[in-house]
């Protein structure tokens, strides 16, 4: 799998791991994970961040509140495995249009 | 369901040390040059990618023996700035004419190069269609099981490293 190496290093931190546990059981908000959890709020925040930009967890707001949750569909999934996917073909894109734009120069030297 | 999925929109740049019209030409009549091969779609062996240069134009792979399966189309062609596709592939990889997603690439002159914008969005459109993806990842135990997985697999990561 494409994106196992940022999912697998969103969660080799054992505190992210128990936070992304938390969610297994519904969506959560920040101050209900710090609650079940001997961690701050703040700290949870910066786990959710991570699980998020990993596609495991996505959020939205509720009244006031933002509320996390573990996206069942598989779309987080998708959209870290796109996230790989792009980065991957536009290092190779930056190459291909780097190498046209020196055969043009040499072209006109001529 | 109730629980609305909206991925957030994929977004990536990069400068390219090349001017905005080549980097334009080589993002779309150069695509065979850079689009990863290992990626094509369902029996397609792929030859090259194709994209046509006009607004409701073609995107599709062409196969090693000529046969044509497609990606999406060009919704937008506005050289040398400007490139929307739209995506048109599952998340199994199969094309699909009712599934819609954009991708809208913005090339920006930038001293002597080009930075080129991408951003992949709508992803959420795809969300009927991610059954299959999750199968494919999960298998038949679903979320506990990807998660053992990966946290199996973290975990002979930390070991190594220690």
């Amino acid at each position: 799998m494409t994106y196992a190496n940022r999912v697998v290093s969103a969660l080799a931190d054992p505190t992210r791991m128990s936070v992304l546990e938390k969610l297994r059981d519904g969506p959560r908000s920040v101050g209900e994970i710090a609650n079940d959890l001997p961690v701050s709020r703040p700290a949870v925040s910066q786990h959710l961040k991570v699980l998020k930009e990993a596609g495991l967890v996505s959020d939205r707001s509720v009244g006031t509140r933002r509320i996390y949750y573990i996206d069942p569909k598989g779309l987080g999934a998708m959209r870290a495995w796109l996230d790989q996917f792009w980065e991957t073909a536009l290092d190779a894109f930056k190459l291909a249009a780097e190498a046209e734009a020196e055969k043009a120069n040499k072209k006109e030297k001529k | 369901m109730s629980t609305q999925i909206r991925p957030a929109p994929v977004r990536k740049s990069v400068f390219v040390d090349a001017p905005q019209a080549v980097a334009f030409d080589v993002f779309t009549s150069g695509i065979g040059q850079w689009w990863p091969k290992s990626h094509h779609i369902g029996k397609c062996d792929l030859d090259r990618p194709v994209i046509e240069s006009k607004a409701g134009g073609r995107w599709y792979e062409r196969d090693v023996d000529g046969s044509e399966c497609e990606i999406g189309k060009v919704l937008v062609w506005d050289p040398p700035s400007r490139l929307m596709l739209a995506w048109q592939l599952t998340p199994d990889w199969k094309f699909d004419p009712n599934l819609v997603t954009e991708v809208e690439v913005t090339f920006t002159a930038e001293g002597n190069g080009t930075r080129v914008d991408l951003e992949h969005r709508h992803l959420e459109r795809m969300g009927d269609k991610a059954d299959a993806m999750r199968e494919s990842v999960s298998g038949p135990g679903g979320w506990p099981a990807l998660l053992q997985l990966y946290a199996d697999q973290a975990n002979s990561e930390k070991g190594d490293a220690a």
